[in-house]
């Protein structure tokens, strides 16, 4: 590595094509391949999904080529009820997140307040902190204050609690990022501070909003360790397919998985077109 | 903010409280609990701080030259080539580790097929090994060392290299004395984001290790949810805490840089 080649333009003065190998051929072949190893389990996963075997437990072999998995995709009632309610914490918790990180992102952007700097760095802990301590922490808080039994409730809760840094944090930096003297100018033209957040402050902000709600989804659909914490005996899509992986996954999870994907796919394309070009990834 | 401080809060309550599962517990200043629960932990906690260096080291490294490669020559394809190394995240990360525990097992489509071809023994296993956890560490978390390290390469003018080039240094020395100091906010941010979380970590140790690599997640995990010992778990989890806060600052106090590529890479 520490041979690496740079800026183009050099390489003329050294003799040899010794350097421009190195970037050329060999950084971008590895590139190319690194992608192709991370993408692998995905590629088995799709390709499984289609794999025709006799039972419905998934196999190394690969028996021939079905859409079968995909016609009874809704056959297995468990497995279908815990990717519905994935689904529906996430949209649920990603919705109430946005709305109060959002409010947290815009109080950290722009106001100086009592407590911001604290504010600040248990916002940085909440993401920082291994999710373990969170989801302990979380189940603590609920065996000590036994309002609601653990299950949807609790499961929406803990989700809306990881999510909001996540929005707090992306939203601030859309805030951080704005021009002030817009909101300035809407009040020289005598528009009311309400009018002007509506008008002027939300709609140069809402890149960073929908982007922080699309984290916020695709974060709480991915989530495991505190999920399984809090959950009590209910499922959601991961813990189903952690519980089905002791015996083999049927292979409908490989179809739902390969859904999902796709889905999140297109939402982060989304994220990514609304947030501009102006911040890379 | 409350989601955070009331919960660790009443986790450190819980921590103190003693009693037994069948009898109920009760909050008595029982200090005694944390010595107790750390009693023996000894080999798991020495065993998650070498796996989790040893996913920081490999994510780096196994990162590094390709975000280098799409940082300084991927032109107007960068932000796709950024993506086509992030897409396979977009698989719930149970699905990723299941799958790779499918793809590695014994008569898998991996090692079945070498061992069909005689081309490696047949009692050959990477399922249940350290190693199988650590690869699983590594191939989850290194979208948090890529894209702190990419942001922190990205934001480095080529001209300063072609600068180092006409000052006479050489290709080694361009790269040590200027993009090194350059990237190392991003190594930084590297290094605490895998580091942190892949310690408290034990999906991997569960799935693709088993009792034999299991890390203080585990214990924590098992403690809480299937033994119901609530003040143990509860302690040995502020113990994590408190040892990833004091690690950290440490870090942050000698390397300190200023956060911008941290929170570009947790937000991304």
């Amino acid at each position: 590595m520490s041979a690496t080649a740079v800026a183009g333009g050099i390489t003329r003065t050294i003799p040899g094509g010794h350097r421009k190998r190195w970037t050329r051929f060999i950084l971008p072949a590895y590139t190319y391949l690194l992608m192709l190893f991370l993408v692998t389990p995905i590629l088995m996963m799709m390709l499984y999904g289609f794999n025709d075997i006799p039972g419905d437990r998934q196999s190394p072999r690969f028996f021939g080529f079905t859409l079968e998995w995909y016609r009874r995709l809704f056959e297995n009632t468990e497995l279908t009820a815990a990717v519905r309610l994935s689904v529906t914490v996430a949209i649920v918790a990603a919705a109430i997140a946005t709305v109060l990180g959002t409010l947290l992102g815009l109080a950290l952007g722009r106001y100086g307040f009592r407590g911001r700097a604290l504010l600040s760095f248990v916002i940085f802990m909440a993401i920082a902190v291994p999710e373990i301590v969170l989801g302990s922490s979380l189940l603590s808080m609920f065996v000590q204050v036994r309002v609601v039994p653990l299950g949807f409730v609790t499961i929406l809760l803990a989700h809306i609690g990881f999510d909001v840094p996540f929005v707090a944090v992306t939203v601030r930096a859309r805030v951080a990022g704005m021009d002030r003297s817009l909101e300035d100018a809407a009040k020289d033209l005598y528009a009311t501070p309400v009018v002007a957040f509506y008008r002027v402050t939300l709609p140069i902000i809402a890149p960073g909003i929908l982007a922080g709600f699309l984290l916020a989804f695709v974060l709480s659909l991915d989530d495991f360790v505190i999920t399984q914490f809090v959950s009590g005996q209910t499922s959601t899509f991961p813990l189903w397919v952690y519980g089905a992986s002791r015996i083999g996954i049927p292979p409908s999870v490989n179809v739902f998985g390969t859904l999902l994907f796709g889905l999140g796919v297109v939402l982060a394309l989304l994220g990514a077109f609304s947030q501009g070009r102006r911040r890379a990834g | 903010m409350l989601f955070f401080l009331i919960p660790v809060v009443l986790m450190v309550y819980t921590s103190l409280e003693s009693g037994g599962v069948l009898t109920g517990y009760r909050f008595s200043w029982a200090w005694g609990t944390y010595a107790s629960a750390l009693s023996g932990k000894g080999v798991f906690m020495v065993r998650s701080l070498e796996f989790a260096l040893l996913t920081a080291l490999g994510t780096i490294v196994i990162a590094f030259p390709a975000v280098y490669w799409i940082a300084f020559y991927g032109g107007r394809w960068k932000s796709t080539l950024l993506f086509m190394i992030l897409l396979p995240y977009f698989v719930s990360f149970m699905i990723r580790t299941v799958m790779w525990k499918f793809i590695l097992a014994d008569n898998g489509p991996f090692l079945g097929t070498l061992k069909d071809a005689h081309l490696l023994p047949q009692q050959f296993r990477v399922l249940a090994t350290p190693f199988a956890v650590v690869f699983g560490l590594i191939y989850n978390y290194l979208p948090f060392a890529a894209l702190p390290l990419y942001v922190a390469l990205e934001r480095i003018d080529p001209a300063m290299i072609e600068a180092a080039k006409d000052l006479y240094a050489d290709r080694t020395r361009a790269f040590l004395k200027v993009v090194l100091p350059l990237a190392l906010p991003g190594l930084f941010a590297a290094t605490l984001l895998t580091f942190v979380p892949a310690t408290g970590d034990y999906v991997e140790a569960e799935v693709l290790g088993g009792t034999g690599s299991y890390m203080i997640g585990n214990i924590i995990q098992d403690e809480f949810l299937n033994r119901a010992r609530y003040p143990i778990a509860a302690a040995l989890s502020i113990v994590l805490m408190l040892g990833m806060v004091i690690l950290t600052s440490i870090y942050a106090r000698t390397l300190g840089t200023e956060d911008e590529t941290l929170t570009a890479g947790m937000t991304a």
